[in-house]
């Protein structure tokens, strides 16, 4: 009897109130609101993942007959349904997008047809889709490969040869374009060098005075003897590219008009509906390699993305290398040594709300201070000769990484504050007992007990940083840095340089870029590399913290 | 080596009350027995032989007319007390009567309390302890530390003891090694640990813990060891061993023991000190406090009256 009344509730109707009163609103809104949270984030990089992957992959090639008696050649890259005003009548036919290609000789890439015009779809096997060095891909029917004006092979066979030549007459190409750029700019180098030994010894002289006349002929022969070797180098390099530009590939379009693709500019070659499934996978993965290691062409909407990768990677290593210590180093004195008062509780307050200041005025101020004032310093002192052209002075790697360091040393500061408070009092009286000075014990003691909180908020500070851009445009991004800020001539390391970034490079093609529409697919895959590296860097530092943790595991105290 | 000990204790007439005699057999049947290569360790100086406790007898220290504020709230009240030299020394009384606050004051760790303020003497070796020429890091040296929750910092077992040598600049990793083993051997931790030096010691238990904050505590020598309730977070056993520990090492250091259990008083100690809302109400032997407090309030706490 005392077991009904202790499960029968006594006044059914007041089920909502003890719902209320156990909190499962509280419980069904916190759910929901994760739920909702998740379902965003998820959404989001579906969105990016699906837009993004498919950007490589070689789609079937359709033909149609238009109304009019064109024809149309492209893929069909999106369709709309019809619009219909509120009495049924269509305001708006159905329409089909082609990306037809052939830019250089229609002036735009996509096309859109109305569906109800278009007629006899069908996949013809022999359209050859050309991924070019320049004027984006191009679509027709092989007719004949020529090489220095003469046929060498016409019709079916025409493909296999095509296939067999390419390559080789690329290969020419890129060593011509690799000879004008890295032997010719090594010599144009010298030549600066050169010239800039002579005006610092002039400056040394002072104004008025003689240069050594011995130092000065040996400056000239070295720039005769560069002069030639320039020459040279200029000469061999436009005779490669005289080479490369012999062989060339007839074609012609759907519409009838011949074209002439000399095969130096034939980056890849494929018949997208001849190809199986294997083959498809394969360029699928040849196209997304060199997304990844590839530098970029066409005003980055084709080719790779290697510099902007390699810019934001080195740029967050930088950010993460100055912002570590600085913080830690800030957030041990608020915590250890300073007076806990009204000031001190007002400069916490100020770097809690420094992480609210908009990104784009740390840049402007990164570009006052680093920029003109620092670089401008430092170019006065280290490097006049150079002058008027800056050398530290204008927007670079370093100056980048020290703005983001500044954006995002509040972040660090607080999690390094909450982590040494969270070290246990017990820990710090035991090394005091033994006669630590303050010092030793921060060393030997707290420092190592917060380096795992530490490291939490140095992964916030990068995943903060790496997806910054705002700052960046004016501090040093650019859209196209010929050097890296890394490269094999000494002293390998230029902080001084501009350089490229995956999130800059994202904005750049996707609203700058003269071919808009083409490169979309290129917006997203970009946000996917951007996302994976910072998923990829926040992973190696939560491997380290756990491994820290690890060593400090079982705390008893 | 314990059983030894604690035979000659448990038949001792000082502590022989019965309650304490059934606790010591007690303890006497829980001790392992100690291995056969061990030699045994002198035995601790018998309370008989000791000279009566009184002016006449050596101290360490000397609290002179000591009283402390935190703020405007007065924690002692004139407390004057010689603590012996190589004697234990306990300090009882209810919770908030000053006993830790006075103990913490022989090593100077109130100083980390802000608004601390002292009026009157604590003399170590003649030297005013809070004279400004003092050097409290030196001071902290000559003063060591147990504290209530046993604290090992997240290093192994070799570096917690070696710690204390390592800040003050000791690097010779002979002399390291010797003074690692020779601590852990007078904590009784040596055939524990000797195994795992190198592990964390976060791993060992509460009592382990413990007893490497005591041997981290004598590995640099001090003259005074403080224990501030070292045994209050551990199993019976666990203090058992503690206290055994304490047994042992009283031959060479002064010890402070603050403690809330009156039997460990009893058990450890050769004069108690008991405090009352910041005063020392009476300090006497040990026997005395227990079986003949001549002041009531003592004899009221004793017998388990208030407090």
């Amino acid at each position: 009897m005392s077991d009904s009344h202790l499960t029968q509730s006594p006044k059914p109707t007041t089920r909502l109130l003890q719902m209320f009163r156990r909190g499962d609103c509280f419980l069904w809104m916190s759910g929901g609101a994760l739920a909702l949270a998740a379902l965003m984030i998820t959404g989001l990089l579906l969105l990016v993942i699906v837009n993004g992957a498919t950007f490589f992959w070689p789609f079937d090639v359709t033909a149609v007959d238009r109304a009019d008696g064109t024809k149309l050649l492209g893929q069909i890259t999106a369709t709309q349904a019809e619009r219909k005003d509120g009495g049924g009548q269509i305001i708006k036919s159905a329409q089909t997008q082609f990306r037809v290609g052939n830019r250089d000789l229609y002036g735009f890439d996509f096309v859109w047809a109305s569906t109800v015009e278009l007629a006899n779809f069908r996949r013809p096997a022999d359209v050859v889709q050309i991924e070019r060095q320049e004027y984006g891909d191009f679509l027709g029917f092989l007719q004949r490969v020529e090489e220095s004006g003469r046929t060498v092979a016409a019709g079916a066979a025409a493909w296999e040869v095509l296939l067999a030549k390419a390559p080789g007459a690329r290969a020419l190409a890129v060593r011509a374009t690799k000879l004008q750029r890295e032997d010719i700019g090594a010599v144009n180098y010298a030549i600066q060098k050169a010239k800039l030994r002579l005006k610092a010894a002039a400056r040394k002289a002072g104004s008025g005075a003689k240069i050594d006349p011995v130092f000065q002929a040996e400056i000239d022969a070295e720039l005769v003897r560069l002069g030639v070797e320039y020459e040279r180098l200029r000469a061999e390099a436009g005779a490669l590219a005289v080479q490369a530009a012999a062989a060339q590939a007839v074609f012609t379009t759907i519409d009838g008009q011949e074209k002439k693709v000399p095969l130096a500019v034939v980056v890849r070659a494929f018949r997208p509906n001849a190809m199986t499934i294997t083959q498809k996978i394969g360029h699928y993965l040849s196209r997304a390699g060199e997304f990844v290691v590839g530098e970029p062409r066409e005003s980055n909407t084709e080719g790779g993305v290697f510099p902007a990768i390699f810019g934001t990677v080195m740029m967050t290593i930088i950010m993460s290398l100055v912002v570590t210590p600085f913080g830690v180093v800030a957030a041990f004195y608020l915590r250890e040594y300073a007076r806990q008062g009204f000031f001190v509780r007002v400069v916490r307050i100020a770097i809690n709300n420094l992480a609210g200041v908009p990104s784009i005025v740390f840049g402007v101020f990164g570009l006052g201070f680093f920029v003109y004032f620092v670089g401008g310093g430092m170019d006065r002192l280290f490097f006049p000769d150079l002058l008027p052209t800056p050398t530290f002075g204008t927007g670079g790697i370093l100056w980048a990484s020290l703005t983001l360091a500044l954006l995002t040393v509040p972040v660090v500061i607080v999690a390094t504050e909450e982590s040494i408070a969270a070290v246990p009092r017990g820990a710090r009286e035991g090394s005091l007992a033994l006669g630590a000075s303050k010092f030793q014990t921060i060393l030997n003691i707290v420092l190592p007990a917060s380096v795992p909180g530490i490291l939490t908020g140095v992964i916030l500070a990068m995943a903060r940083g790496a997806g910054e851009v705002a700052p960046l445009m004016i501090t040093g991004v650019v859209k196209l840095a010929p050097e890296m800020p890394f490269d094999g001539h000494f002293p390998f390391l230029h902080l001084d340089r501009k350089f490229m970034h995956l999130g800059f490079h994202i904005y750049d093609v996707g609203f700058q870029s003269p071919n808009i529409e083409a490169a979309k697919p290129m917006v997203f895959t970009t946000t996917l590399l951007l996302i994976g590296i910072v998923i990829l860097l926040n992973l190696t530092a939560i491997a380290l913290r756990d491994r820290i943790r690890k060593k400090y595991k079982t705390g008893a105290f | 080596m314990f059983s030894s000990n604690l035979i000659k204790k448990a038949v001792h007439p000082a502590t022989a009350t019965p309650q304490k005699a059934l606790v010591s057999l007690f303890e006497l049947l829980l001790m392992k027995p100690s291995p056969p290569v061990t030699p045994p360790a002198p035995l601790p100086p018998s309370p008989v032989s000791r000279p009566a406790a009184g002016a006449a007898a050596p101290f360490a220290v000397r609290v002179d007319q000591l009283s402390l504020f935190y703020g405007a709230k007065q924690a002692l009240f004139d407390v004057s007390l010689d603590v012996p030299e190589r004697r234990v020394t306990a300090f009882i009384g209810p919770s908030g009567c000053g006993k830790s606050t006075l103990l913490r004051c022989f090593n100077r760790m109130n100083d980390l309390v802000d608004g601390v303020r002292t009026r009157g003497q604590v003399l170590l070796g003649g030297q005013d302890i809070f004279a400004p020429v003092v050097d409290v890091i030196e001071l902290r040296k000559r003063v060591g530390m147990v504290f209530q929750k046993s604290n090992p910092f997240p290093k192994s077992i070799y570096e917690n003891v070696a710690y204390g040598l390592r800040i003050a600049g000791v690097k010779n990793k002979v002399q390291l090694d010797e003074v690692v083993e020779k601590s852990l051997r007078r904590a009784a931790l040596w055939d524990e640990a000797k195994d795992r030096l190198h592990d964390s010691a976060l791993g060992l238990s509460g009592g382990q813990q413990q007893r490497l904050c005591i041997a981290r505590t004598i590995a640099v020598e001090p003259e005074v060891i403080l224990m501030d309730e070292p045994c209050s977070a551990l199993d019976p056993i666990a203090t058992a061993k503690i206290e055994e520990l304490i047994q042992s090492l009283r031959q060479q250091f002064t010890i402070v023991i603050v403690t809330h259990n009156m039997q460990q008083a009893a058990r450890c100690s050769d004069k108690t000190a008991f405090f009352y809302l910041g005063k020392l109400i009476e300090f006497a032997d040990t026997g005395d406090i227990f079986t003949r407090p001549a002041n009531p309030q003592t004899e009221a706490y004793v017998s388990g009256r208030f407090g």
